[in-house]
């Protein structure tokens, strides 16, 4: 593998993590929005503020990641991407800035009123974000980038059914993977109430990705055909290890195994990217731009690399104590349900 | 379609974003590195003594770091955005020439992040030696986090580590553009300006409750304790900013020539304060002989270049804006360093602060003011460099995104940035409030205050 396939390979590993982890973080905004009155809602949003305080920044840093990796990896890339795509990407930023500050405010402040407002921006913002993201991707997904800056269309380049069709899927994904992983959450804590209603939510949000996905190939195949076959061809076991996985994490969640469950929506959404990525492989920009000819010299990818290798050995124990230390002190665990998953 | 009717390729909407969304989250970054220090001195202080002042100040000094950590973080993610969608010129071409500091700032970054989420919310659970460690990752990282960050701007004004071929990038060293000459200078300068940032604005905070009559022990170690760190820093900055003019004039005649508003190549030149650029000439300013010429070259007699060294197309074209925003930023300058020294000399006289309450007035704008010195300064270095966004390499003007309708996307920043503003200062002034400061903290004030 060359140094350039391998800058590429990580900053794939960067997307797939910005959206197994923020994606969560995402949606658990999602499921605070639909969670009802403030009375009522009030149980699922503490679990919420709960499970993802800790870890939001943290799993936030993931996008500013990929963005220095795009740039520093493969700047036409960036440059072309970034300025067709400003407006869906100005307003991701703003989705960025009013979750991550509404999300801080509301815990800072006590009375009611003040909570809906904070709460209401955050929840709102946690869905357009996605949703904005997902058309960008569905933009380099659908060949509507050009290679040269600032080139495509600023408005049909990402208003377009393809991009529309993959944010509202970004949007499903990040809400089906936060209630799998609430549900686990919320057997931490022992609230039964609450391992029903997430468990309910991640199956329904679970049929309905698979059904938008099913839904999402066949716009594909009317908007971005070359996208359409690759999948169909190099993509298709990723695209078998996806719908499987899918399926079992829905069986998982029926059975209770939670954090299996977790594993396999993971791995769900993990195969469905990287089937994306091996599709259009080993073009950055269908037809347009290839890894190759995108790459940074072989100096800066030298030593980027290098120093990424170097800051993992910091970070992985770090992020494993940062998780381990929050999912093992929840509330104490109430008896009830057998954690059968562990 | 409306956007596309819009002006084409627009720099000065691109600019007035990225100044406005810099200059808006460069106060809450100075937070994010100055602040961790402050915490962990107090509880270190607090763990060593017991003392219950220390231990509250520390635990509420942690939950305003909380919140501005967050609040800076995605302010931060907005810049990282704009590269892009505003100057898809530069980086498209040069995004790999300064890449490699950001990669390692996105590190730090990540240590940063995951250490701040296992100091405040562990601040119950872990003991309390193992917490103190944990945040000292998230100081360290913050300072460097700050000097890679600060690389990358400095590489715009003195570009190095790369080689040309016919227009063609052919060759990059990295660490080169990472290390080129303005980077010791401009990264010291500026990180030393974060933690005054700290220290006087936190100080400021005390200094305003103590004139409204708060004179209690938690009130004078609140401000005692930041405007140390504050006062010892401002003579260093100064040093580190004369160490960074040099630079200037060595690397960036023009800028110098702007920030003094010097119009000709001038042998002895004249050191000016304030006064007003217009039709070539700087006009009413204070002049101080030879001044300028000493202070850069240490020579009475040496030779400035002036204005008219660059063609007219290449000069800085508001070189008031620029003169005077230096200006501000030295004057500011030195009067922290005088309200450091009056403190320095109280101490040393009767071993407390100065009595008068013109004291507490000084260190009450004194926040304010050292904010004011840090923007002046970046003012001074981002429009002086003018019209270059990589000096003497390429044009802001090339760098612009060349999409239409770049305007709305500036307004909607302004537009956001104010209400960010207003609730900002909103709820930190309602954290302040919420959880009233006992007269006499106890061990369960420190206990029970919540630091998430």
């Amino acid at each position: 593998m060359n140094l350039a396939n391998a800058a590429a390979a990580v900053l794939w590993i960067g997307v797939t993590a910005y959206a197994l982890f923020a994606g969560a973080d995402f949606g658990a905004g999602f499921w605070d929005l639909v969670a009802g009155g403030a009375r009522r809602g009030a149980p699922q949003r503490a679990l919420i503020e709960h499970s993802i305080g800790p870890v939001w920044e943290a799993n936030h840093v993931w996008l500013i990641f990929v963005l220095v990796m795009m740039w520093t990896g493969f700047p036409p890339l960036f440059g072309a991407v970034a300025s067709t795509l400003w407006i869906p990407l100005t307003c991701a930023a703003f989705g960025v800035i009013a979750r991550g500050s509404a999300f801080a405010f509301r815990k800072s402040v006590t009375a009611v009123w003040q909570r809906r407002i904070f709460g209401a921006a955050f929840a709102f913002s946690s869905v357009i974000t996605p949703f904005f993201l997902g058309t960008v991707a569905g933009a380099v997904a659908a060949g509507r980038v050009p290679a040269a800056v600032g080139a495509g269309n600023a408005i049909t380049s990402w208003w377009n059914p393809v991009s529309v069709m993959t944010g509202v899927l970004c949007v499903v994904v990040c809400a089906y993977l936060a209630a799998v992983y609430l549900t686990g959450d919320a057997r931490r804590a022992g609230d039964q109430d609450l391992i029903a209603r997430f468990r309910w939510r991640a199956l329904a949000a679970g049929a309905v990705a698979g059904v938008a996905a099913a839904a999402g190939i066949a716009v594909l195949h009317g908007d971005a055909p070359g996208l359409a076959h690759g999948l169909a061809n190099r993509g298709l076991p990723l695209v078998i290890v996806s719908a499987v996985a899918g399926l079992a994490a829905l069986v998982l969640l029926w059975r209770g195994w939670f954090v299996a469950a977790r594993g396999a929506a993971a791995a769900a959404v993990t195969a469905v990217l990287w089937a994306w990525a091996l599709a259009q492989y080993p073009f950055l920009l269908r037809g347009r731009l290839t890894i190759a000819a995108a790459a940074a010299q072989h100096s800066v990818l030298m030593a980027t690399l290098i120093c990424l290798a170097a800051g993992a050995v910091l970070l992985i124990p770090s992020l494993t104590w940062l998780y381990v230390l929050f999912q093992r002190s929840g509330p104490p665990p109430a008896r009830g349900v057998p954690d059968r998953g562990r | 379609m409306i956007l596309a009717a819009g002006a084409a390729a627009d720099p000065v909407a691109a600019r007035s974003q990225m100044g406005f969304s810099l200059g808006w989250h460069i106060i809450l970054a100075c937070f994010g590195v100055g602040l961790p220090g402050l915490v962990l001195f107090t509880e270190w202080r607090g763990l060593r003594t017991g003392d219950p002042v220390l231990r509250l100040l520390a635990r509420r000094w942690a939950k305003a770091l909380g919140l501005l950590f967050a609040v800076g973080a995605v302010s931060g993610t907005i810049l990282s955005i704009e590269m892009g969608v505003l100057w898809s010129g530069l980086m498209s071409r040069w995004g790999q020439v300064i890449g490699l500091p950001f990669a390692i700032e996105g590190i730090a970054f990540f240590v940063e992040a995951i250490f701040l989420g296992i100091y405040l919310y562990g601040w119950d659970r872990l003991p309390p030696r193992v917490h103190l460690l944990s945040g000292i990752p998230i100081f360290v990282a913050g300072v460097a986090s700050a000097f890679f960050v600060v690389t990358a701007n400095a590489w715009m004004n003195t570009p190095a580590g790369y080689t040309l071929h016919d227009g063609r990038l052919t060759g990059v060293d990295p660490w080169a553009a990472m290390f080129n000459p303005a980077t010791g200078p401009e990264t010291v300068h500026m990180i030393l300006a974060a933690l005054m940032v700290t220290g006087f604005g936190t100080a400021s905070v005390y200094a305003v409750a103590m004139l409204r009559g708060r004179r209690d022990r938690y009130h004078r170690l609140g401000m005692l304790i930041p405007l140390t760190a504050g006062a010892i820093l401002a003579p260093l900055q100064i040093v580190a900013g004369d160490f960074a003019a040099r630079l200037v004039a060595d690397h960036q005649p023009a800028k110098l020539a702007a920030m003094e508003g010097l119009s000709r190549t001038t042998a002895g030149a004249p050191e000016s304060l304030g006064g007003w650029y217009s039709g070539g000439e700087l006009h009413y300013a204070l002049r101080i002989p030879n001044g300028l010429s000493l202070l850069a070259r240490l020579n009475p007699h040496a030779t400035i270049t002036g204005l008219n060294s660059v063609p007219p197309a290449d000069r800085p074209p508001l070189v008031n804006v620029v003169h005077l925003s230096f200006d501000l930023m030295v004057a500011i300058g030195f009067g922290l360093l005088a309200l450091g020294l009056w403190l320095a000399w109280a101490w040393w006289r009767h071993r407390d602060t100065p009595r008068t309450a013109w004291f507490l007035r000084a260190v009450a704008v004194s926040g304010v003011a050292a904010v004011a010195a840090m923007e002046a300064g970046w003012v001074t270095t981002e429009v002086g460099r003018q019209p270059w966004i990589v000096y003497r390499v390429l044009r802001v003007a090339d760098a612009v995104n060349p999409q239409p309708g770049i305007q709305y996307g500036y307004w909607a920043v302004v537009a956001i940035y104010a209400v960010l503003t207003v609730v900002t200062i909103a709820v930190l002034r309602h954290m302040t409030k919420s959880v009233a400061i006992p007269a006499a903290p106890q061990d369960a004030d420190a206990e029970s205050y919540t630091v998430t």
